[in-house]
């Protein structure tokens, strides 16, 4: 039996179990990627050295918090796959073929973020990827895309482009879904983005490397879609009162981030609609406790705030728990706790600014009805509005009709959409509609490794 | 075809060594150790599989362990590119589900 | 509003009646719950099923046969009207055997039963040559099978689909989201809801699965009934490997391989629990060893709903005359006879079926 078992070895993850290490806790850290970082901070030991001029900064800072990990308390169970969690503390992964157990006293679920589904007509075609994606590949292979258009909204597509610059493939263009009136809304969030005012610079900065480098800006794009046989051939879209299509091998989509959120479903974690990141976070309060006393959650996956605010989180919840634990009093849990929720508040402080200077791509939260929704059992956007039109207030119903969220991706990428869509029809807010149930296993598991797992008994 | 993307690096100064896989009956030199989806892209691989629904092509579009869009067949079970690394000799498969037989 | 039927609870059960119902002309409103009730037509095992229903219970065995032998023609005339294809597949169904002794004592059963049914309980034995024949992916520790001809399974899920398509396109009323809080009857039933809705009908159906624990004592019924948890799993979809469905795995037509089911006392809980699934996981694997390789993809709970003896109850009410409890556990199997001869029964028609056994006289 652990003290700690944290979920996912991305900032939030890292930070917290060296810090409950650092407190005398054993704490067994359980992720699927072969080397620790999570997404943002992917393979960082081994890509700092390698490529660390393209990726920058505020990449290569992630290597403290992966070193963080060797320390004689921490056990790092690496391409570890967790399947099921069960009764608060019971944790069931497959590692090398085989399936196992674990326990602790406490868990940490620190699954971070998912790309928002961005359904648009092609978005299933090869070559088409998102643009998180197109920078894991830069960060732990050293690939760049040849002949890309990135498009969406949101900072995250300048620091893509900014990287394929820097790495000597600048993107063909940037097809930006927001327009003037986004920002202008945003302005009134702008003091207190302030507080956060490297970022606005660093975006500042990366604008600026994009036009030197000359790559095409569009803003206030609409009818985006992706064209192609057998893999993508061009996006086509409006900008600027009129059509243009832009041939390219790779289109990069990206709208935001969303919280990972199958783990904390799959236990009954109750999640509640976010309006300003137009999503479903979990219910947590301020060290990351959820409705289960004995599970925590941080970092993006308990709602949006990036790399920096993940790993202050996590380190919060790791004193929370040692304070359970009885490791730390509560006075100095407090002490510590303090300085470091202020920190936090200062790094979600941009956040407002940003939600709404780059809202979620509007066609994309609303598809046509041709439009696939559920990349794994084919729905599109049509059937959704059909079930509903056939009594379904909610998702689960809707799954039961025409099984979008059946296949194996469980929802992760259609789950966002039929909600919005089912509440749209039925005129219903997301809360009212609801969500997928989401069930174990959140990763597929073989029946065989499953079978292996059944404890012998008399039947 | 030519690849989508490019390696900033040559394969030839990578730490790992190049190791013959087979892809549909296909042989391919990829580096070992590398994450396996990635190096299939970076061999010009662009069709991971046919969608069990209707035979659509797919290939790798979150690299996160997320879409379950570069299911690949690897010695009889159906896992996920890009969680796997390549290995020497390994056989790789497109995934033989289909609703139709 | 007013109809002819109110009917309680949108499930396989109830619709089929409503279709039913229907297709004879009466008017309907169908009241549904919502996207969270426990639906035992979203989680059931998707069985046509005959063989070991009714041991002792013959009139449920015979009840059972009826509902298999209308359902090619349940499945056509719902599939024309909708487009869908109800997946039936009714080939025969297999009860694998792990022992000499337990095949030896299910056989003498069936026997006895075959007897009481006339002759008519088409089931023949197959030994593990035969059966690998038929299966060729059964492995070495199954010794044996049972196939019964009058077996088969559908798509669940589409037929729940298409009673809901259909319903409507009859010109039912279909009632989502609703709670039923009370039940009167003066002249006509009249039905309030927890929105406000309120619904009145000549007579009402209460097929509301486990809603009718509460509701049913309301009514004047006594619905002895109670939930029992099943919980199934569910594969990536796989090319061909298994023909005929067994209680323990099927193959559905989209191809998953769906694998069933434990029966648990756990009251309202329709939880996945580990123990559960990996038993599932180990009992198929090895009945069928090669699915030791196969991805599972899904897994859920349901909640069956039995009554003591696990027969159905068919039943009107002495309180509220025209009120009729219907609940059964195999809505599926029963959805023929509920849409083609139960109808009879409700309107009171002379060539009802007889359903005396069924009634709730027997939980004295």
């Amino acid at each position: 039996m652990y003290d700690l078992i944290v979920i996912g070895a991305g900032p939030a993850g890292m930070a917290a179990a060296r810090r409950a290490a650092d407190l005398g806790l054993t704490v067994l850290i359980l992720d699927e990627q072969s080397r620790s970082g999570g997404q943002i901070y992917r393979d960082v030991e081994r890509a700092a050295l390698l490529r660390g001029e393209i990726l920058g900064k505020d990449y290569t800072d992630g290597i403290d918090l992966a070193r963080g990990l060797d320390h004689p308390g921490i056990t790092h169970a690496a391409s570890a796959s967790v399947w099921q969690i069960e009764d608060g503390y019971r944790v069931y992964y497959t590692q090398n073929g085989a399936g196992k157990t674990a326990a602790a006293k406490r868990l940490l679920i620190a699954t971070g973020a998912l790309e928002r589904p961005m359904p648009i007509p092609g978005w299933t075609l090869p070559g088409v990827m998102t643009a998180g994606a197109a920078q894991i590949l830069l960060k732990q292979s050293g690939m760049v895309a040849e002949r890309a258009v990135l498009a969406g909204a949101g900072p995250l597509l300048y620091l893509v482009a900014a990287q394929m610059v820097k790495a000597g493939a600048p993107p063909l263009a940037l097809v930006e879904t927001q327009t003037g009136g986004d920002f202008r809304r945003a302005l009134k969030y702008l003091p207190g983005a302030l507080r956060g005012w490297p970022y606005l610079m660093k975006g500042k900065d990366m604008l600026a490397a994009l036009r030197r480098a000359g790559v095409p800006r569009h803003t206030g794009a609409t009818g985006l879609r992706v064209e192609g046989g057998d893999r993508a051939e061009a996006l086509v879209f409006n900008a600027g009162g009129r059509q243009h299509k832009i041939e390219a091998r790779t289109v990069l989509l990206h709208h935001g981030v969303v919280p990972h959120i199958q783990a904390a479903r799959s236990i009954g974690i109750p999640h509640r609609w976010n309006a300003q990141q137009q999503c479903f976070a979990p219910e947590h309060d301020e060290t990351g406790r959820t409705a289960i006393d004995t599970v925590f959650i941080a970092g993006d996956g308990a709602g949006i705030g990036g790399a920096k605010a993940a790993a202050i989180a996590g380190r919060i919840s790791a004193l929370s728990i040692a304070q359970d634990l009885e490791r730390i009093t509560a006075a100095d849990c407090r002490r510590e706790s303090r300085p470091l929720q202020a920190s936090l508040n200062r790094e979600l402080a941009v956040r407002p600014f940003l939600d709404t200077a780059y809202p979620p791509y509007k066609e994309a939260l609303s598809p046509d009805d041709a439009t696939i929704v559920c990349r794994c059992e084919e729905v599109t956007a049509g059937d959704i509005r059909r079930y509903a039109g056939m009594g379904c207030l909610g998702p689960n119903q809707a799954k039961a009709f025409g099984r979008s969220g059946m296949g194996p991706c469980q929802g992760r990428y259609c789950g966002l959409t039929v909600t919005a869509l089912l509440a749209a029809a039925n005129g219903k807010t997301p809360d009212e509609t609801g969500y997928y149930r989401i069930r174990p296993p959140i990763k597929p598991v073989t029946l065989g490794e499953l079978a292996a797992t059944a404890q012998r008994k008399g039947k | 075809m030519k690849p989508a993307f490019r390696n900033l690096t040559a394969p030839a100064s990578s730490p790992g060594q190049m190791v013959a896989v087979t892809f549909d009956g296909q042989e391919l030199t990829l580096v070992e150790g590398e994450n396996l989806a990635a190096a299939l892209l970076a061999a010009g691989v662009d069709t991971f599989r046919e969608t069990p629904v209707s035979g659509a092509p797919r290939a790798p579009f979150c690299m996160m362990g997320a879409c379950f869009d570069c299911l690949v067949e690897i010695d009889g079970t159906v896992r996920q590119a890009c969680l796997a690394t390549v290995t020497d000799g390994m056989n790789i498969r497109k995934p033989n589900g289909t609703s139709d037989v | 509003m007013e109809s002819d039927y109110a009917i309680i609870g949108g499930g396989v059960v109830g619709l089929s009646i409503a279709w039913g119902l229907l297709k004879r002309g009466r008017s309907v409103t169908v009241l549904d719950g919502d996207d969270g009730s426990f639906r035992a037509s979203r989680g059931n095992f998707g069985l046509v099923w005959v063989q070991s229903k009714g041991m002792n219970q013959p009139r449920y065995a015979r009840w059972s046969q009826e509902s298999a032998a209308a359902w090619a023609d349940h499945a056509a005339e719902l599939g024309d009207a909708t487009g869908h294809d109800m997946g039936l597949r009714q080939d025969g169904g297999l009860t694998l055997f792990f022992s000499e002794d337990e095949m030896e004592k299910t056989v003498s059963d069936y026997e006895t039963l075959k007897a009481k049914l006339d002759g008519n309980y088409p089931y023949e034995i197959l030994g593990g040559n035969a059966l690998r024949r038929e299966e060729p992916h059964i492995g070495p520790s199954v010794i044996g099978a049972i196939l019964h001809h009058q077996d088969g399974h559908t798509n669940p899920l589409r037929l729940l689909q298409s009673l809901a398509q259909d319903v409507r396109r009859l010109g039912g009323t279909v009632l989502t989201g609703k709670q039923i809080t009370g039940v009167e009857k003066t002249d006509l039933f009249r039905l309030t809801c927890a929105d406000g809705t309120e619904i009145r009908a000549a007579k009402t159906v209460l097929s509301a699965g486990l809603g009718a624990i509460d509701l049913g004592p309301k009514m004047g019924f006594k619905a002895p009934i109670r939930p029992q948890r099943g919980q199934v799993l569910i594969t990536e979809k796989m090319p061909k490997i298994i023909n005929r469905p067994s209680l323990i795995a099927r193959q559905v037509d989209e191809g998953g391989i769906q694998i069933g089911a434990t029966n648990e006392e756990v009251d309202f809980n329709d939880d996945v629990t580990q123990d559960g699934i990996a038993h599932l996981a180990a009992d198929a694997v090895n009945a069928y060893p090669i699915l030791g390789k196969v991805n599972l993809i899904r897994s859920w709970g349901a909640l069956r709903i039995l009554s003591p003896d696990g027969l159905p109850i068919y039943q009107e009410s002495a309180a509220m005359p025209g009120a009729f409890l219907v609940t059964c556990h195999s809505g599926v199997t029963l959805s023929a006879a509920h849409a083609r001869f139960l109808p009879d029964w409700l309107e009171g028609n002379a060539n009802a079926p007889d359903l005396e056994v069924f009634s709730e006289a027997r939980f004295s």
